[in-house]
């Protein structure tokens, strides 16, 4: 669920354009690739001049999406094999960049994330990323028990893919982490198997 | 609640540029001060004449870290309500004074990949503490300084030994005007801006900012604002038939205060919004002067800042 008591939940307004930016930085993963469609069609004549698009199809399978991306006319587009490689191209980006770049990030909440967790490291206020959240609701899960990762995790409980420990998960997040709370849901008696359900499909 | 005052004695009076003087406060009953954040304030209590002491907040400038003493920086200013002169001229090595504990409204941002002060005129203040606490982290910055002529730009030495390049000055009786267009056009993603001076050039440089694509979680001021003064009227306290008389020269919360209530309070200067007190009834308009109620709230009248705002008219009803 996108709602939930939990105030570290984090919330995310959608995408609309930053007045006065001088450029604009958006990362796009999956479907995504829609709500930049439509930001650049609510920004200004000029905004696709000054856009560059970073996408990848990451976990989701759209349809084509990069082709409807390059009908955008943005002053460059890149598409990417991996959110890794989507990553490791954006660092490099923002760590040239000017304050007058705006950045946006849309896609599945593990994206935006780290989107958001990466920009951190170069002194970016959170709040000023505008992030929409499209496509699949999986989340991004760190085991508390063993901090490993786990990606696309649409069942609680699920196995930890490192220690292999099944975790209920929790609406806790860590921004620093771009993750999820995991917790083991049998550490009082491991002989009790409690049933994976869907919830964020 | 309200932090017991901390009794400090004058350790020395030096002047550092015409017309500010800056005061080395020590604990009066030895011990250690409380320590504090680059940007925090205290609020001075100065038995200046009235009935009931004024209080004027200032800028620690020394360094973060430093417990053995305080230092504060004050501008004597012609036609205030008579704090910074007070100071000047009846303060002196031994004198004790009252202070509240340091409060920061201005702190450096942690995770700023560069912090690009700007100072004009007794602005510099807490720009003094921040300097040194991003430098001691080895973080990146830039302080620009803007003041009439090198007589008014009080610290200037100071800053030259310690941080050479890293500080550039404006004395306009020389020509040099800041730029602050050219200045928030080439920062690198990630800077934060720090501004604190007289209200114009506050403004310029938040403006500036906006212009350039700035969000505004990236621009910081510090307003160093007293209470206007202006027509007398009165307060009635809401639930009871007491009526507190305000004088031309006071604020409502100095009123209070003179009036034996201890309302809750910390900048005393319309930024930090703890002394937010309800309006009942108001009979005449209020001027809001502070930066912390939104306009939509100031419009509605329902709120009121009272460390600085004031009524013009006859009476306003306040939740005390």
């Amino acid at each position: 669920m996108l709602t939930s008591t939990n105030k570290s939940r984090p919330v995310y307004p959608g995408l609309a354009p930053r007045p006065f930016a001088q450029r604009h930085l958006i990362a796009a993963e999956g479907e995504g690739a829609a709500a930049v469609a439509e930001l650049v069609a609510a920004g200004a004549a000029d905004f696709a001049a000054k856009a560059s698009i970073l996408y990848t199809a990451g976990a989701s399978a759209p349809s084509d999406p990069a082709g409807r991306l390059g009908a955008l006319g943005a002053d460059s587009l890149a598409t990417f094999p991996s959110i890794e490689t989507l990553l490791f191209r954006l660092d490099a980006m923002l760590a040239t960049a000017g304050m007058g770049t705006a950045l946006y990030v849309t896609g599945t909440e593990g994206f935006i994330g780290r989107v958001i967790a990466l920009a951190a490291g170069h002194g970016i206020d959170h709040l000023t990323i505008a992030a929409e959240h499209r496509g699949s609701l999986a989340r991004r899960v760190q085991c508390v028990h063993c901090k490993g990762f786990t990606e696309n995790v649409t069942t609680s409980v699920v196995a930890c893919s490192h220690c292999a420990l099944p975790l209920t998960v929790r609406d806790h997040y860590s921004r620093r982490l771009g993750a999820f709370q995991g917790v083991c849901v049998n550490a009082e008696d491991p002989s009790e198997a409690p049933v994976a359900e869907e919830v964020f499909r | 609640m309200i932090a017991p005052q901390i009794r400090v004695r004058v350790r020395d009076v030096e002047e550092v540029a015409r017309r500010v003087k800056r005061f080395r406060l020590e604990p009066a009953d030895g011990g250690a001060l409380p320590a504090f954040s680059g940007g925090a304030h205290v609020t001075v209590s100065m038995p200046a004449g009235g009935a009931r002491p004024l209080k004027n907040p200032y800028s620690l400038t020394g360094a973060p870290g430093e417990t053995a003493f305080y230092e504060i920086g004050v501008e004597k200013v012609e036609g205030g309500r008579g704090g910074s002169a007070f100071m000047h001229e009846a303060v002196r090595p031994g004198t004790e004074l009252f202070i509240a504990p340091p409060a920061n409204l201005f702190p450096l941002v942690a995770r700023a990949r560069k912090h690009l002060f700007v100072a004009g005129g007794i602005g510099i203040t807490p720009f003094l503490a921040m300097a040194a606490q991003a430098a001691a982290r080895g973080d990146r910055f830039e302080l620009h300084y803007a003041a009439r002529t090198s007589d008014d730009c009080a610290f200037a030495d100071l800053l030259m030994q310690r941080y050479g390049g890293a500080v550039h000055f404006y004395h306009s009786d020389r020509g040099a005007r800041l730029d602050l267009a050219a200045l928030v056009a080439h920062q690198p993603l990630g800077t934060h801006l720090y501004v604190c001076g007289p209200e114009r050039l506050i403004t310029a440089t938040l403006d500036a900012g906006r212009c350039a694509g700035w969000p505004e979680q990236h621009l910081h001021a510090e307003h160093f604002a007293s209470p206007p003064s202006g027509d007398p009227f009165d307060i009635r306290i809401a639930g009871s038939d007491r009526i507190v008389p305000v004088a031309a020269d006071q604020s409502m919360l100095e009123a209070l205060e003179a009036a034996g209530l201890a309302p809750r309070y910390l900048c005393r200067g319309g930024a930090c919004g703890e002394c937010e007190t309800a309006v009942v009834a108001c009979d005449g308009t209020l001027e809001h002067h502070d930066h912390f109620l939104s306009d939509a709230d100031k419009a509605a009248g329902k709120k009121v800042m009272i460390c600085i705002s004031r009524l013009k008219g006859r009476e306003v009803t306040l939740v005390v």
